[in-house]
């Protein structure tokens, strides 16, 4: 018996066990009959660019599918690069897929618009809606979730990552059923209004599975030890704000109620911490997997105290106040961590403020074995200090460095950083991604070229010299997907030179370059699977065609220009002399 | 994955904005296209000149400079050199001299550029709020927290009472631009209650005393004298802002707070620019739409 003569249901049996969308559409590949039952038993995609194919497109496709993830603007939007209105609207997606999934469950999106209207949509023609996943949206405000509380019967999950959220005055969580008992995980942590305790603790009261709370900054310390023991279940928990006035009853409290909750793994939020308070949460530290310190305002002392009775921890995301002795002690104790990130207290200062150095890098790359994932914002760095860290964690897969002046030297030998960065690629052979920072010159994209062959995404900064930079990284690096280019002298000819490989990745940013609006329109024209759009907001980028384009993203795409495009973004494509006129 | 089996390489002559004299003549090599792309010779070509003769030039690509950039330190032949690079350090920094004179104020401090440091506007909001809380490294009590925050908060009573009044703001960070300076900063507007201190930070921000030509603060370069003179229309150069609906508006007409829920983004513009700005400025093409900077 062939594998073809297998009986379909038998197929789709075997197909279910395959998950990863990369799998799936090699198996949709194999032969029609193949192609036809995978489609029918697919039950989630990821469209990682909203624009690249139509939701009609995908829907007529994948028919039985129950959860959809989408990404709408380019990452760059997080750097305020992209100006509000350039698009990324839900609503035509939900439109379509309140008619075409009526049994969807899931839906998660990130970086796009979402209205309150997108959202009644949902809680009205959804019927078994059950996770609703905004990761840095916009556009929507706490009447929107009242519909989805209201009519949601089943829901389990809802959460505002770093969203964006108007807070007109309005008591939203109380739209919650008493019936509703499913929530799992329910994070608000992004709210800048107060909600309604008192509707917060019946729901969590009521719903025994709740997993995940990430509490905003207004719920106050002094009610977060009631709360914990009405939910001692808890796995993940984002406290409100971290201070109140110094009451011992008020620290024996906090701290009996976190010694309930025995299962926590994550803790998160601590804003405006004081530190006399952290103590509370010493017992559960043994436990912990996931530490977020990023907008705890302490010092590397408590830091170090905190840190270090959590021999678990896989994840730290931290202010660097931690410095390098907090490092140390991190590196010390920590050896099952697997992601490290550090961010800057004071960005805009000129001068340090924290006596963290690139030391602080090296000793972690040292002590922790499993170190996989790193996001780390200093003020130097050494080709020494990068080589030793490339050789020391050989199985790095994320890297993003940012030296905070922008090409900044190596400070021991004032040579660009171009081999430090070259032995991190040479050395970490499955790097997927890779942000760029310090004096760089077109020798480190011959490197990343060489060398870079499993790198997905770029982001890259005020670096290089010329087009040959470019050139490099688009002809060298086969798995990129995503490349993100700002302040950098990249012009036409790597572009041109390179036009198809554009079409094999998801898309290209180049802000404040040197390429053309004449390239740009030659792109676009002879690339009918692209969208060459150019951002200005000055005026049409053709009235003055001297200039370099502003603003350029390129993404491949397979239904054409899209509709929404507001007045300062310009499709170069074929008929954009029709549409300049 | 490089398009076709044959060599790309790129020709970097034609950069010459990189460099005032090539001294050290560059591998002379011709871009292959691959893939068969056939963009006709001739016009690609043309369109290549067209575009590295004006393209690449302006410096426009690198709107920050640090000292680094004129740093004496900078050797230029050993860092860089490789039989296959010819572009040496000096070349860059060349670039930098061609560079607008305005940038060389950049160079002296730190300038806020959009886009850098890659910090989400989140965490840059978070942060500023948390800010106005925290204020000392050793404070073990919300009654010294509180004490800190009096010192914070503006002064006057207009200011305070119209930071109540800010809060619902979820972004606080609005670009200002100034005429004649390339790189644009960024103002956390929730950190001020009132039009007098807006304007006061701005002036400092702005005021570089090492670019004579650039006048804020009346027509001399001595000490700014105060109360500001943005406001009272005796400087070279008015505020304005861009509203919610894309009109460019002086800045001051309307009440603080209303002020606050429309802004979008500021730009000091010369005077001499701001002739009509209560009606609309209309584009040449006809387009209904103002023409920021």
């Amino acid at each position: 018996m062939s594998y073809s003569s297998l009986p379909e249901d038998v197929l789709e049996h075997v197909f279910s066990f395959v998950q990863s969308d990369k799998d799936r559409n090699v198996i949709s590949l194999v032969c029609k009959s193949w192609y036809e039952i995978e489609r029918w038993c697919r039950r989630r995609i990821f469209v990682g660019n909203c624009y690249a194919v139509s939701p009609r497109m995908a829907i007529r496709r994948f028919p039985e599918v129950r959860s959809v993830e989408l990404k709408g603007k380019p990452h760059f939007a997080d750097f305020n690069l992209v100006p509000e209105g350039w698009g990324g609207y839900v609503y035509p997606w939900i439109r379509a897929m309140a008619g075409g999934y009526p049994w969807l469950e899931e839906l998660k999106l990130k970086r796009m618009v979402v209205t309150d209207e997108s959202l009644e949509l949902i809680a009205k023609s959804l019927k078994n809606f059950k996770v609703l996943v905004l990761s840095s949206c916009e556009g929507f405000s706490t009447h929107g979730l009242a519909a989805i509380a209201a009519d949601c019967k089943n829901l389990k999950e809802l959460d505002l990552w770093e969203s964006d959220v108007e807070d007109p005055s309005g008591n939203w969580l109380s739209k919650f059923p008493d019936t509703c008992t499913s929530l799992v995980s329910l994070n608000i942590a992004c709210l800048g209004s107060e909600v309604s305790f008192s509707a917060l603790e019946r729901l969590v009261v009521r719903c025994p599975n709740l997993r995940t709370l990430r509490l905003n900054r207004a719920v106050p310390l002094e009610k977060l030890a009631h709360l914990l023991r009405q939910a001692p279940q808890l796995v993940e928990l984002g406290t409100g704000t971290y201070s109140a006035d110094l009451r011992p009853d008020i620290f024996s409290n906090l701290a009996g109620a976190f010694s309930g909750c025995k299962e926590l793994k994550s803790l998160s939020g601590f804003w405006d911490v004081v530190p006399a308070y952290l103590p509370a949460v010493y017992s559960v530290c043994s436990g912990l997997t996931t530490l977020n310190l990023s907008y705890a305002t302490i010092q590397s002392p408590d830091l170090i105290k905190l840190v270090s009775q959590c021999p678990k921890l896989q994840c730290l995301w931290v202010l660097d106040y931690i410095e390098d002795s907090g490092l140390e002690a991190l590196a010390a104790t920590c050896k099952d961590l697997r992601e490290l990130r550090v961010f800057p207290s004071e960005p805009f200062g000129d001068e340090p403020n924290v006596s963290l150095t690139e030391q602080g890098l090296v000793l972690v790359s040292e002590g922790c074995p499993k170190l996989e994932s790193v996001l780390y914002f200093c003020r130097r760095m050494s080709n020494d200090a990068l080589v030793t860290i490339a050789k020391n964690r050989p199985s790095m897969i994320r890297f993003r460095l940012c030296i905070i002046d922008p090409q900044t030297p190596d400070y021991l030998t004032l040579e660009p950083l171009d081999v430090g960065f070259g032995a991190i690629v040479q050395h970490c052979k499955d790097l997927r991604r890779l942000s760029l920072s310090g004096l760089l010159t077109d020798r480190v994209f011959e490197y990343i070229g060489t060398y870079a062959k499993k790198l997905e995404m770029l982001s890259v900064a005020f670096a290089g010299e010329s087009d040959l930079g470019l050139h490099h990284v688009l002809s060298g690096c086969d798995s990129l997907r995503k490349l993100e280019i700002m302040d950098c002298p990249f012009g036409d000819k790597a572009l041109l030179a390179n036009a198809a490989k554009l079409e094999t990745m998801r898309s290209l940013w180049m802000s404040s370059c040197s390429v053309s609006f004449e390239a740009c329109k030659l792109l676009g024209q002879k690339m009918p699977r692209l969208n060459v759009e150019v951002i200005d907001e000055s005026g049409p980028p053709d009235s003055r065609p001297e200039l370099p384009v502003k603003k350029l993203y390129i993404y491949r795409t397979v239904t054409g220009r899209r509709i929404d495009m507001p007045g300062f973004v310009w499709n170069v494509g074929e008929d954009s002399a029709l549409r300049l006129s | 994955m490089s398009a076709s089996g044959s060599v790309s390489t790129v020709s970097r002559d034609d950069h010459l904005v990189l460099s005032s004299e090539d001294s050290s003549s560059p591998v002379e090599s011709e871009l292959e296209l691959g893939l068969g792309l056939s963009l006709g010779g001739g016009g690609f070509i043309k369109a290549q000149q067209q575009a590295s003769g004006g393209g690449g030039g302006g410096g426009q690509y690198a709107r920050i400079l640090t000292a680094k950039d004129f740093s004496s330190v900078v050797s230029s032949s050993s860092c860089l050199s490789s039989s296959s690079s010819s572009l040496s350090r000096g070349d860059y920094v060349a670039a930098g001299t061609k560079r607008s004179s305005d940038s060389v104020a950049a160079a002296n401090g730190s300038s806020q550029v959009v886009g850098w440091p890659p910090i989400r506007a989140y965490r840059m909001n978070s942060m500023v709020n948390q800010a106005k809380s925290v204020a000392s490294e050793e404070y073990n009590s919300m009654m010294e927290n509180k004490r800190k925050n009096s010192l914070v908060e503006k002064t006057t009573d207009v200011c305070s009472k119209n930071s109540a009044s800010a809060k619902g703001r979820t972004s606080p960070f609005v670009k200002v631009n100034m005429d004649g300076i390339p790189i644009g900063r960024k103002i956390d507007l929730n950190a001020h209650g009132c039009y007098e201190s807006l304007v006061q930070t701005l002036e400092d921000m702005f005021h570089q005393p090492t670019t004579p030509s650039f006048v804020l603060l009346g027509s001399s370069v001595q000490e700014p004298t105060r109360p500001s003179k943005l406001l009272d229309g005796t400087s070279d150069y008015v505020l304005t802002y861009e509203d919610k609906e894309g009109d460019w508006m002086l800045v001051g007409d309307v009440p603080w707070g209303m002020f606050l829920g429309s802004v979008k983004r500021l730009r000091i513009m010369r005077t001499s620019e701001a002739t009509g700005l209560a009606p609309r400025l209309q584009e040449s093409n006809g387009r209904q739409r103002n023409r920021p900077i």
